[in-house]
């Protein structure tokens, strides 16, 4: 173990400061933290945020890392699960200047550095845009032009996470963004309006023949249609890469 | 020492702390995690083998592997995502009787699994009734997203343990990392302890 452990920070609890809370829709808000000698991060991983009641009681529940590698603070944005017991205090309770107690990064596999290049293609179903943004804004971050393709499955676009962010992000070269709203749209919406299915991808995923490094996040059932897809479209198991999440608060 | 989370309650379930590690939570439905596609393997071509450091090795059909003596057992399960089940049920072949057909002085196994997901176990974790090779959920084939047609159920281990879409179990003279357990996740995973990152 000695091998595999050596030059790795070991993953403790640290008490972060909250230095800013962003709306970003109706249910989903963005904490800026500030967290003491923090390791650094990739673009895709999470941490896991504990709370603790006078009496000792805790729980903890994962979130996923929204900021950039290179940013300044950590940004977790969180969905407001309405039976759920951490999610709604992160809402409801937490106020600029509280500490939170966190730990991190967490995660392997899905994960992305600008250096192992692309073409990259983000797949995102409703606040599975999270760890998505983390990698676009690394992409951003460092300068990186790496061919990019994100499509963005949410319900309405007020749902829609980091809609200006993404607009922005979208006049710089190489990213291209599709979003399919599943219920409702605005009114002159040019963009799709189902569910994510094969043809869909075909229409925005690069071709299978240029070995685009694929990520997939959200809800269970939106990872196991979109990865079955692109499965039944040739793209290789080995080169998708799933994060799927139910509610659980 | 963790800071005081100001007007943080909780809710709370009355939980028996024997059944439910520490920092877990216990839901109702069954959460699905797993780093890629799911395999759809059709059973005339699934197979089941055990082999790598031992004398001999065998290879089971899914009819075969059906006929070998099959177990029911009611257990807990834990997963490092901080959700617990409770009471889920499950049948399958034990562990046990899988390596009855090897002989091997090997004190590791790697099971691995269509997709190409490994995890390790100490041999001691996994036999004497505490693992099994499980295609069965509440009396119904377990569905793919959950590992079916056969998954690996250590129930005392995270849940990370319990390796879906098993096809095999190879033993090792060394103890070698798994997918998770090379990514930063702890070599053991036991939810009591809650060594869930390789520094815990």
């Amino acid at each position: 173990m000695e091998r595999l452990t050596a030059g790795r920070v070991p993953i403790v609890w640290r008490t972060a400061t909250v230095t800013a809370i962003v709306d970003e829709t109706a249910h989903a808000r963005t904490l800026q933290l500030d967290v003491p000698e923090w390791p650094g991060h990739l673009g895709g991983q999470h941490v896991d945020v504990r709370l603790t009641a006078e009496d000792g009681y805790q729980a903890q529940r994962s979130y996923s890392i929204a900021s950039a590698p290179e940013a300044a603070q950590l940004a977790l944005t969180v969905e407001r699960i309405d039976d759920g017991e951490v999610s709604p205090y992160l809402f409801d309770e937490l106020l600029v200047g509280d500490p939170l107690e966190l730990r991190g990064p967490i995660g392997g596999p899905f994960t992305w550095r600008a250096e192992q290049d692309g073409p990259l293609l983000l797949l995102g179903g409703g606040s599975g845009l999270v760890p998505l943004m983390a990698m676009l804004r690394h992409r951003a971050a460092i300068g990186s032009d790496v061919d990019a393709h994100l499509l963005v499955s949410s319900r309405g676009w007020d749902d829609v996470l980091y809609r200006e962010e993404l607009a922005q992000l979208a006049l710089g070269a190489g990213l291209e963004i599709s979003y399919t709203l599943t219920r409702e749209r605005p009114d002159g919406w040019t963009g799709f309006t189902r569910r994510v299915d094969a043809e869909m991808l075909a229409t925005v995923a690069p071709d299978v023949d240029a070995q685009p490094r694929i990520y997939v996040c959200g809800p269970t059932p939106f990872v196991e249609q979109v990865a079955d897809a692109l499965v039944g479209l040739g793209y290789p198991p080995g080169t998708i890469h799933a994060e799927r999440f139910g509610p659980t608060g | 020492m963790s800071p005081i989370s100001r007007g943080f309650h909780g809710r709370r379930r009355e939980v028996d702390p024997d059944r439910v590690p520490p920092g877990q939570y216990v839901v109702e439905d069954f959460p699905v995690l797993s780093a890629g596609p799911t395999p759809h393997t059709a059973l005339d071509s699934w197979s089941f083998a055990v082999g790598g450091a031992a004398e001999a090795g065998a290879v089971w059909s899914w009819e075969q592997f059906n006929a070998l003596p099959q177990e029911t057992f009611t257990v807990d399960i834990h997963c490092v995502t901080k959700w617990s089940k409770l009471g889920t049920t499950w049948t399958g072949v034990s562990v046990d009787t899988i390596l009855e057909h090897v002989d091997s002085a090997a004190e590791f196994i790697t099971a691995w699994s269509d997709g190409g997901y490994t995890t390790n176990l100490a041999l001691e974790d996994v036999t004497d009734g505490k693992a099994w090779v499980v295609h069965t959920f509440e009396g119904e084939p377990l569905e793919p997203e959950h590992g079916g047609p056969a998954r690996l159920l250590v129930p005392h281990l995270y849940f990370w343990k319990s390796a879906k879409w098993v096809r095999g179990l190879t033993l090792t003279v060394d103890d070698e990392p798994g997918f998770w357990e090379a990514a930063g996740y702890h070599n053991h995973g036991d939810p009591f302890k809650e060594q869930r990152y390789w520094s815990d």
